[in-house]
Order: structure tokens, then sequence, then C-alpha cells
């Protein structure tokens, strides 16, 4: 390991300003589950490791019916699917965060952490876009509110600066008659890094006509994509195999992947419009209360 | 440059103060400061589960947790699974079902099992094996691993002794 140094504030301020003042090597340290490997194998230089699971304002999960959800950014991801009201209200993001790693994993890795570590194949973050996510962000010059969509600005990057760090993320109280569905594709069951990855969330009226959705896909660019035009080939639509298909092609097309040693171009882009398709199905099998399979 | 720093914690059942340094890992400092070497170091990246302890109950890779941040916390390790010279119950099934060969997965198998065995008395073996994805072992094939769990369950369970 580098030569690293361990800190654990107690408030929102004093975290801040031990970054500001110990400058970019200085690394928020929430689950660790990316960040410790990363300064071992010296991947990113760190000096400092700044533990924010002391702060209160950064635990916790809550729900407010009329503002929405909250989620704080130092909450484990099995908190989040153990959590009863979780599962009924937000199945996608209990299903990225019962994929994310092993059992081990989960006991210590955050959302917020893989949202910062800005992966283009990060299995939450499509989720966190469909669902609307908003990054509250805490820093030097006070605070900012960062829509999950615009986070991202390149393979490990983002939009956070010297100091910054992510409060918590919000969301906002689900539609009646919605769900949301996030399945990725690997090789193996568990495990493993997504080939490509797919969230779907959905709202439908009495009539099957759909008045609200928001597709997002990963590993098919350098960093996750929001899709707007997928969402916008259903909206206002009734649900049938055309729309479905328009849909899942928008998403194909959105798809700019590369060929490596996990999939080729071709079939990236054959499962960008699976996954979407059936996510959609998924979603709503949800919405009529149907049985998915969670994995 | 990294700090001495003394950590307090509770180890397998005994409050514990040590001297560490602010760079090592949980594993490193249970293996190289305490000679509690009962958790192995396979990857050291979170992938293989042999190094695999109990943290406040849950379990938790030990490579990828700093030692610094078990300050206050509770540890187990597989060395403190047994009771009185006693093997546990899993470790009994583990021993019987023949759920080992090399024995280098072993320690981080027994100590997440013991977790799942806790959180879940009777899962299926869909959980079982979900339960312990990230726990690898290159001998065995798993199998006996898995029958060896139900076989603890049961047992716990009273249903068989
Ligand atoms: C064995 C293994 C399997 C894995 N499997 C998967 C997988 O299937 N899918 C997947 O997507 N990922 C996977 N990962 C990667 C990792 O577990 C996830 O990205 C996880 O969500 C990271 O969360 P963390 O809390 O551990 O982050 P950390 O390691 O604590 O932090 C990650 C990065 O974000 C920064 N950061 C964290 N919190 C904040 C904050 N509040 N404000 C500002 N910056 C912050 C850190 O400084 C660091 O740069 C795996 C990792 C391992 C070791
Ligand atoms: S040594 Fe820790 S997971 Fe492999
Ligand atoms: S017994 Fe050898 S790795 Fe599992």
């Amino acid at each position: 390991m580098q030569d690293v140094k361990y800190v654990k504030p107690k408030t929102l301020q004093e975290a801040v300003s031990i970054l500001k003042d110990n400058g970019p090597t200085a690394r928020v340290l929430a689950g660790g589950t990316d960040i410790i490997v990363m300064a071992r194998e010296r991947r990113r230089d760190t000096s400092l490791f700044v533990d924010i699971k002391a702060i209160p304002e950064m635990n916790g999960i809550h729900l407010d019916e009329s503002t929405g959800l909250t989620i704080g950014a130092a909450t484990p991801l099995y908190l989040c699917y153990r959590d009863p009201m979780m599962n009924q209200r937000f199945p996608s993001i209990v299903d990225s965060s019962s994929l994310i790693g092993g059992t081990a994993v989960q006991g210590r890795a955050t959302l917020v952490g893989n949202l910062c570590n800005s992966g283009p194949a990060g299995d939450s973050i499509p989720t966190l876009m469909a669902m609307e996510g908003v990054a509250h962000i805490l820093g030097p010059n006070g605070e900012r509110d960062v829509p999950v969509v615009d986070f991202c600005t390149g393979p490990g990057r983002n939009v956070l600066e010297l100091g910054e760090i992510v409060v918590n993320l919000h969301f906002p109280t689900p539609r009646p008659n919605s769900s949301g569905r996030f399945l990725r594709f690997i090789p193996r069951n568990e495990m493993d890094i997504a080939v490509v990855n797919c969230s779907t969330n959905i709202t439908l009226d009495a009539n099957n006509v759909v008045t609200h959705a928001r597709l997002a896909i990963g590993a098919v660019a350098a960093t996750p994509l929001f899709v707007p035009a997928a969402g916008e080939a259903l909206v206002g639509k009734a649900l049938t195999d055309e729309t479905i298909a328009a849909t899942a092609n928008a998403c194909r097309d959105a798809a700019t992947p590369i060929d490596d040693m996990r999939g080729s171009i071709r079939q990236r882009k054959h499962l960008a419009y699976v996954l979407a398709e059936r996510t959609i199905r998924d979603a709503v099998h949800r919405i009529r209360g149907e049985h998915t399979e969670w994995h | 440059m990294s700090e001495r720093m003394i950590i307090n914690t509770t180890i397998n059942g005994e409050a514990m103060e040590f001297m560490a340094d602010s760079r090592d890992s949980l594993l490193e400092a249970l293996r190289d400061r305490l000679g509690l070497t009962g958790a192995k170091e396979g990857c050291n990246n979170g992938n293989c589960g042999a190094c695999t302890v109990l943290m406040d109950g849950r379990i938790v890779n030990s490579c990828c947790v700093m030692v610094a941040e078990t300050e206050g916390s509770e540890i187990t390790t597989v060395e403190g699974l047994e009771k009185d010279g006693q093997l546990s119950v899993i470790q009994q099934s583990f021993l019987e079902g023949a759920a080992l060969q090399c024995g280098i997965c072993t320690p981080g198998f027994l100590v997440a099992t013991t977790a799942l065995l806790d959180f879940n008395p009777h899962p299926t073996e869909h959980e079982i094996r979900y339960w312990l994805a990230g726990n690898l072992c290159r001998c065995t094939g798993y199998d006996k691993i898995v029958r060896s769990v139900q076989d603890a369950s049961e047992r716990l369970a009273g249903v068989k002794s």
C-alpha cells in the first residue's frame, strides 16, 4: 500500500476542509471496495483516506412521500436491498444493489461510491439515471445539485471539483402505476463486470398507455448513457411489440461500444436491444404485481 | 507519511489494543501484527473471498478494509468459530463432507457460511450459491461445499445430528 494516512471526520464541513487542504490525493473512503484496491495497485495516487462513514447526514435511507427518497452517500448496498420499502417502491435500485459484487462487497460498497468511481459499466448508474437521481454535492464553495445524467464525464471522471463530496442521492417519489427494472448481461451468474447493462423506469395509465419512460444503458460508451430517444419512443403510446421494439432500437442506436475481451461491438449493440426489451417487459410485470425473478 | 496508530477492537470476543500502521489493511494487521493467520490472502483485491472475516456481524473482505476503519468494531475470524476446542457445527459439516482439498479458501467459506446461516437458517441451494459467490474455490468444484452448508443447516435446526 502507498504511504497513506487515515482520518474520520464527524461533520460534513470538516470533511470538505480536509479534502480541500490536502489536495487531489486525499480520497473519500466510503465502502473502499474501489478506492482501497486502486490505491494499493497505484492506479490512484493516494496520501490520505477521508472516511465519511461517521458523518450522520451521510447515513440512512429516508422516503418522504411529498419530497421523495434520500439515500445517504455512506449507506451500504445491503441496507438498500434489505429494506422492505425499497423492495416495494424502488425495485430497480434493489436490482442494482444486489448485483454489485458478492455479499462481502455489498456489506460495504455504496451507490455513491459506484457513481463517483464513474466506470462506464458501473451497475448502479443506469438505474440512478432512470430513476431521475440527483447528486447533492457539498464543497468549499457551497452546495449544488447535479442530476446523475450529467454527473459522469468520461471513464473514471466526473463533475466533482477539489474538495467536493456527494452528500446524498435524491429521487422523486415513484408515480402511481410505475415501476423499474435493471438487468445486466455477464457470462456467469454473479461477480463479473457487465458486458452491457440497462435500467428502465416506466409509468402506465389505466389504458396501458405509457405516460413516462426513462431508459439508460451502460458499458456501451465512455460513460453510462441516458437515452432520451428510447423513452420518447414509448410515451403516449400503448405498449405493443412494435413500440417496445422502437424503444429497444433507440437503445441499440445510441450505443457506441468498443470491442474488447468482454464483448464485440456487434454483440454489445445487440445486447442493448435485448436488455431494453426485457427491462421494459419486467417493469410492466412489476407494475401489474406479477412475479419477476430478482436475478 | 503513514502513521503509527493504536487500534482498539474486539477480536474473537476478546478486547484487543494493538499498534498498527495507517496503511495496513485489516488482513495485514490480523496476519502480520496479531498472528491470526486463518484469513488468507488470495488476490488482495476483493475477488476471491479467502480473507473473509466478520465485522460487526457482516462479512467483509479484510483485504478491502483499512485496519484504521475497525476502531471500536467487533471482528470474528475463522479462529473464533470454535468454542472451547470444539469445532462449530459448520466446521464439522465441512470436515465430514470433505468440502475442502487444499484448504486455502476454507476459512473464508466457513466465515461466510456462519453469517449466511445466522441471517437465513434455511437457505435454498440458489441462496447458498448466491451468498457464497464472492468466495472462490479452485479445488472442490463447489458441490461438496454447498452440500456441507445444507448439512450444517439441517444439523443446526436439530433435524439431524
Ligand atoms: C470483488 C468486487 C466486485 C465488484 N463488482 C462490481 C459489480 O458487479 N458492479 C459494479 O458496478 N462494481 C463492482 N465493483 C466495484 C465497486 O464495488 C463498486 O463500484 C462500489 O459501488 C463502490 O462503492 P464504495 O462505497 O466501495 O466506493 P469507494 O471505493 O469508497 O469509493 C469509490 C470512489 O468514489 C469516491 N467517493 C466515494 N464516496 C464519495 C462521496 N460521497 N463523495 C465524493 N467521492 C466519493 C472515492 O474517493 C473513490 O474515488 C466490485 C468491486 C470488487 C472489489
Ligand atoms: S484476498 Fe481478499 S478477497 Fe482475495
Ligand atoms: S479447497 Fe483449494 S481452493 Fe478451495
